[in-house]
């Protein structure tokens, strides 16, 4: 497929740099609303819509935003969406607004809409980041749908809101609480782990590159350890770079520019750096993840 | 809710409605930054710090612009924007007049603008009605209560680094399955009410 086309940009959000499943960002409303399959698509379509418009505007003033103030800029826009969704789902939806609650407004702070604006929306031309985040959010929509699936069935006995027989008398109600959304969770990601592992050992190569972290505070924010794009790349993907710099940016976006520019210095030592935009200090960066960062992005 | 008691929001922010555990606001610091004790304090720490004080500006804020406006639809808006400029001004301040404090939270600080807990227990402020004092109030009591669940996860993690555990559990789904445990602890305070 060729790169940055509509379709690839699509297959790419889905399956080979899924949000939620491959790059692992946007945990909270992840956990919080999968409590049914119903709530899933609610929170996912909603999100897609924010990401598709905020992409798309994003995209358009890329050369007027100074590269100074973007951050902010970017919040109004991602804010102002989330706003009109917010207002529309109110209106239209009363019973599923009221069911997500707060997690609606929250979506400004959902590390995968900043992550895409940071790392794809203000590079690319228009047209790429609007299916760029028509696949993303399409990918984040199915995969929450999926948890709240396991989780409804096996926690209230339902599907899609209809019980099945008695079914619910012997469920463990317990997976639609609070620990059945990190057990479950859990039990997905160990199971792709798996999954990876056997494919690895046999064919003999390495799928994934998992850092280890030297302290925990490394990519705080928002990644995640050893699941995190920044953590564990796929080599042989070129496309892998969108994924790198998007956990990046999401865990804290300001330091975006001084780690791309460690990462051309190609120096591993240069980990902690002050960032010179908005005078931010600068977080420790993952120096050896940027490195390939960069490799791959200087190929476009 | 106009007149809930103090005491009892203190109570169901801090544990019933654990922000982390029984909300899931904040969880990407809750499992990021928890490998060690040290730095999960600096880490409480300072989300207690930006919380409380987020809570006392945006309450202000709402309750004297926003409100008497009509302009309650900006809330979302305006409330991000405030907690990200409060971050800078915030690191600004402390850089120039509080050096060691610096020292011990600065690394935290940029990372909290992006951290759902802030934005979360502001919003929750405004949709439960509640004043400026019992806004503050829930603010640190929900920040103190982000502190409490991601110190224990740190002393767990602690404990368990060294653990044999499947290829497949370790690292983030292994820390996963101990907040699920952790939840299900939480889940015991429920009955407090």
């Amino acid at each position: 497929m060729q790169e940055n086309s509509p379709a690839e940009r699509i297959y790419n959000g889905i399956i080979k740099e899924n949000p939620t499943l491959v790059i692992v960002l946007g945990m909270c409303p992840t956990l919080a609303v999968t409590t049914s399959a119903m709530n899933g698509i609610g929170m996912g379509l909603s999100t897609t819509v924010v990401l598709t418009l905020s992409n798309l505007f994003i995209s358009l003033f890329r050369n007027i935003i100074p590269d100074k103030i973007r951050i902010p800029a970017f919040i109004v826009i991602i804010a102002s969406f989330v706003t009109i969704v917010d207002m529309l789902m109110e209106g239209f939806t009363p019973a599923l607004y009221a069911q997500l609650g707060i997690y609606i407004p929250l979506i400004v702070v959902n590390c995968i809409i900043f992550g895409r604006a940071e790392a794809y929306a203000s590079k690319a031309n228009p047209v790429s980041a609007l299916f760029d985040g028509i696949g993303m959010g399409l990918g984040f929509t199915i995969s929450i749908t999926i948890i709240g699936f396991i989780r409804e069935l096996i926690g209230a006995g339902s599907i899609f809101g209809t019980p099945i027989g008695n079914l619910s008398d012997f469920m463990p109600s317990i997976f639609v609480m609070a620990p059945g959304a990190f057990m479950v969770l859990a039990t997905i990601i160990t199971i792709r782990a798996y999954i990876i592992n056997r494919i690895e050992e046999k064919n003999g190569t390495r799928l994934e590159v998992v850092h280890t972290d030297e302290d925990g505070a490394g990519c705080a924010g928002c990644a995640f350890k050893d699941n995190c794009a920044g953590k564990s790349t796929k080599i042989e993907t070129a496309a892998a770079a969108p994924a790198v710099s998007a956990a990046k940016a999401a865990a804290a976006p300001v330091n975006n520019a001084a780690a791309n520019t460690e990462a051309s210095a190609g120096s591993k030592a240069a980990t902690h750096t002050e960032a010179s935009a908005g005078s931010k200090a600068a977080a420790p960066a993952d120096a050896s993840s940027d490195n390939k960062a960069t490799g791959k992005e200087g190929d476009k | 809710m106009g007149n809930t008691s103090i005491l009892s929001i203190l109570i169901m922010s801090m544990l019933i409605n654990n922000v982390v555990l029984s909300q899931f606001l904040g969880i990407c610091p809750f499992l990021g930054v928890s490998k060690k004790v040290e730095t999960a304090s600096g880490m409480g720490a300072a989300v207690i710090f930006v919380i409380t004080l987020s809570s006392i500006i945006c309450g202000v804020i709402y309750e004297f612009i926003l409100h008497p406006l009509g302009l309650d639809y900006l809330n979302t808006i305006v409330f991000i924007l405030v907690i990200a400029a409060l971050v800078q001004f915030v690191e600004m301040f402390l850089k120039k007049s509080m050096p060691s404090l610096y020292a011990a939270l600065g690394v935290y600080l940029p990372l909290i603008t992006t951290n759902c807990a802030v934005l979360g227990a502001v919003l929750l402020n405004v949709q439960n009605d509640y004043n400026i004092i019992q806004g503050i109030i829930n603010g640190f009591a929900t920040s103190v209560g982000f502190a409490i669940s991601i110190i224990i996860l740190a002393g767990l993690r602690e404990k368990m680094e060294y653990n044999n555990v499947p290829k497949a559990v370790k690292g983030m789904p292994f820390t996963m399955f101990t907040a699920s445990l952790m939840a299900i602890a939480f889940c015991g305070f429920s009955g407090l009410k």
